[in-house]
């Protein structure tokens, strides 16, 4: 097994390799002693031009094992960094499509296997989670506790964030994740995929005020979420035009109206959020929907007016990135927390049992 | 689907009727069956699927994220294993070769947009066509089960 070359309370004694191959893209990313940025790769193939209405997901894990092993070399040559020069490869373990993640541990665990590095296991939500704290993203570097609202296709919750690998559920979706909705409603809409990005767009052009779609859990205690009541109104909404003959004004309009709606409800629920999480001052906001926007906007008036602060990492960051599993693996590796080699990947994994 | 299968139709009035159909469902579901959930967005497809997983598990607060991401969402239940499966993302059936499909074909699945299924459409499914009604109520066609679909639907929906 690996030896640790690092022990609790040291600094990380060298650079971090991170792979991220959960869901849809490939990344790797290389990440120095201090944690900043030397070289990052992503291949996706939900590109923004994407040519073709319909984007075939990229679920085969074959797909990231013709590209992974190139990414990676890249990134470790664009980084100048030597593979037995690192203090640690980290991969994502879950939670996510097994036959990726088994790709991405399988690469990560060769070659720490090879250079006799540690290994860090890093689950997908954890990596969100800690991102807000990569060096350089804001003036003040964020401290713990704080709250994290994770909003994105596959995950829409709220987070106590205490330390590194220490979390508590303080709610989230009963149904559908946020981020689905606006790529279901996108489709509705007929937008192409993804739906969240395009919806935004058209949204800029339309009144948020003319469809009174419902805002599902809003003032309900706790801080719970609900989304398929909302999208499902959407969709009665659409079905009262004869196909084809939704104009372009409707289309906007609704647009605009249901991401309102989203925004109010996301406000509202971390209001409650914050009351749960006793002291804590600062939300940070994760995932792709927190990319949108008028979402971060809404977001930032309603914390605004309770005295408290949002932070958003750069859109780029709030997707599914590599950078954000590096970032883990060097948060963990300075605690002394690294991986056995049989680690098995899991697809359902919950920050809560870390 | 051959056009022998029996098939039959349900009123849902409410969100209440769907789960009592899928936990109606879920109790004369066995391993090796293929439940198919048709229907446009919001039709009760994933209330559905919550309600067969709750009832199968005997968990009334199971959580059931959307398997819309992931694909495939797995759970072992009082009746065996049973695969979430959302094929909304997917367009091509040889996909679904990656994601298990074969092996999960001993257990219970759980299929919403079996449409992208193509050739891989079990011939033995139980099929349940959901489709809006007015506001909450949804009206449900059944095809399939030849032996026990007539067991379902006895209930009274609250």
């Amino acid at each position: 097994m690996t030896k640790p070359k690092i022990e609790p309370g040291d600094e990380v004694s060298g650079p971090i390799l991170g792979i991220e191959t959960s869901c849809d893209e490939t990344a790797a990313a290389v990440l120095d002693a201090n944690g900043l940025v030397l070289a990052e790769a992503l291949l996706s193939q939900v590109g923004d031009h994407a040519p073709y209405g319909g984007v075939v997901p990229e679920i085969a894990a074959r797909a990231h094992l013709a590209h992974l092993p190139s990414l990676v070399s890249g990134v470790m040559r664009q980084a100048g960094v030597a593979y037995a020069e690192l203090a640690g490869v980290a991969a994502t373990a879950g939670p996510g499509l097994i036959g990726g993640l088994i790709v991405g541990t399988g690469l990560a665990k060769g070659i720490a296997l090879a250079h006799n590095l540690p290994y860090v296991a890093v689950n997908h939500l954890e990596a969100h989670a800690l991102t807000a704290r990569l060096p350089g993203l804001s003036a003040e570097p964020v401290q713990f506790p704080y709250l994290l609202l994770l909003v994105s296709g596959g995950h829409c919750q709220c987070v106590l964030v205490q330390a590194v690998a220490r979390y508590r559920s303080l709610g989230g979706t009963l149904d559908d994740a946020v981020g689905e909705a606006f790529d279901k409603v996108g489709k509705l809409l007929g937008l192409p995929w993804p739906g969240g990005p395009a919806l935004e767009r058209l949204a800029a052009s339309g009144n948020p005020e003319r469809y009174p779609f419902p805002r599902p859990l809003l003032g309900r205690p706790g801080c719970n979420f609900s989304f398929s009541g909302l999208k499902t109104a959407v969709a009665q909404e659409v079905a009262r035009h004869p196909p084809g003959s939704l104009s372009a004004r409707a289309a906007a309009d609704m647009a605009a109206s249901f991401q309102r709606a989203v925004a109010e409800v996301l406000a509202d629920r971390v209001a409650h959020a914050i009351e749960m999480a006793e002291g804590v001052r600062l939300v940070v906001a994760a995932g792709g929907v927190a990319a949108n926007a008028a979402i971060r906007h809404e977001l930032f008036a309603a914390l605004h007016v309770r005295g408290l602060k949002l932070f958003a990492p750069p859109p780029r960051l709030c997707t599914d990135n590599a950078l954000m599993v590096a970032w883990a693996g060097h948060e963990r590796l300075r605690l002394g927390l690294s991986s056995a080699l049989d680690f098995e990947p899991r697809p359902r994994w919950p920050l809560t049992s870390l | 689907m051959s056009q022998s299968s029996p098939s039959r139709r349900l009123d849902l009035p409410n969100v209440a009727g769907t789960e009592a159909l899928a936990a109606r469902v879920a109790e004369l579901s066995r391993p090796g069956d293929a439940i198919l959930l048709e229907g446009p967005l919001g039709a009760g497809k994933s209330t559905f699927a919550r309600a067969f997983l709750r009832a199968a598990s005997g968990d009334p607060s199971l959580e059931v994220p959307s398997p819309t991401y992931t694909l495939v969402q797995s759970y072992e239940t009082r009746l065996g294993w049973v695969h979430h499966y959302d094929l909304w993302r997917v367009d091509n059936p040889s996909a679904l070769i990656e994601l298990g499909w074969d092996d999960a074909r001993t257990s219970i699945l759980l299929v919403e947009w079996p449409e992208r299924l193509g050739q891989l459409r079990p011939q033995s499914a139980l099929t349940i066509r959901l489709a809006h009604g007015e506001q909450e109520s949804r009206q449900a066609e059944l095809l399939g089960w030849p032996g026990r679909i007539a067991q379902i639907g006895m209930q009274k929906t609250p």
